[in-house]
């Protein structure tokens, strides 16, 4: 077993983008993988509650998100920083997550074997 | 003097297009480079818009770097294996002979040396290789 932390630094709903992401995250978890997520910078605006992407013609991608429990996607980090600069809190999202400090940040990222961007 | 290094095996995954980007570009130096110092690429899996590297027609002006047939050089010369996702590559209207077939196409736009693969075969890479790379 490997490990995958995938980095989503973006904001949802611009395209294909995110769901082609969670496309390869939900195939590294199907395997058997590790697989943890890492959300930072405009990537917590995937997890706000509240979405409404159908009026975009977009697939809901936070459903996919609710969803990775049943995949035992489990590790899911939230850089308090980056919830902070926007005025959010834990509460805002859709999600438990862990929030990570942007001093710890390196470290968490350097105990993985791959780190895949969205 | 022996020299002793270990080689690595290297996963190169390409996910920006050629013309939205130099990330193609510094794949295909960064694996020339690997190569060149005795190392392995065990898969390139192009993704998202990194299928638009794999298109048969891609006719960049004369004066501009012709990156697709370098990337079919390094397959057909060097045996590295390309794979181009095959969900991203339908999305963005890019068939194999194989698939336009099944769809009542005749188009085969899959340029020389790559090759339709899933998902499964970049998780493949991943797990086969020392060092995981996305250049994106």
């Amino acid at each position: 077993m490997k490990s995958f932390l995938f980095v989503m630094r973006r904001p949802p709903h611009s395209g294909v983008r995110l769901s082609e992401t969670l496309d390869a995250l939900l195939t590294a978890a199907a395997f058997d993988q590790r697989v943890a997520v890492l959300w930072l910078d405009d990537g917590v605006l995937q997890l706000l509650a509240r979405q409404q992407p159908e009026s975009l013609a977009l697939k809901d991608t936070s459903a996919i998100f609710k969803a990775l429990e049943l995949y035992e996607v489990t590790e899911l980090c939230v850089e308090r920083e980056s919830l902070q600069e926007r005025g959010l809190t834990p509460e805002d999202l859709i999600l438990p997550v862990r929030l990570v400090g942007r001093s710890e940040i390196n470290a968490l990222i350097a105990g993985f074997f791959a780190v895949v961007p969205d | 003097m022996t020299v002793f290094y270990s080689a690595m095996k290297y996963a190169v995954q390409v996910n920006a297009g050629p013309c939205s980007g130099n990330a193609g570009l510094s794949a295909y130096r960064f694996i020339l480079a690997a190569l060149e110092a005795g190392h392995d690429v065990v898969r390139v899996f192009f993704y998202k818009d990194g299928v638009y590297h794999a298109f048969r027609y891609a006719s960049p002006p004369e004066d501009e770097i012709q990156l697709g047939r370098l990337w079919s050089e390094l397959a057909l010369d060097r045996g590295v294996d390309l794979a181009v996702c095959i969900s991203a590559a339908q999305r963005r209207g890019l068939l194999c002979a194989d698939e336009a077939r099944r769809q009542g196409k005749q188009d085969d736009d899959l340029a020389a040396g790559f090759r339709i693969a899933g998902l499964g075969q970049w998780l493949e890479a991943a797990l086969l290789a020392d060092r995981c790379l996305v250049f994106a």
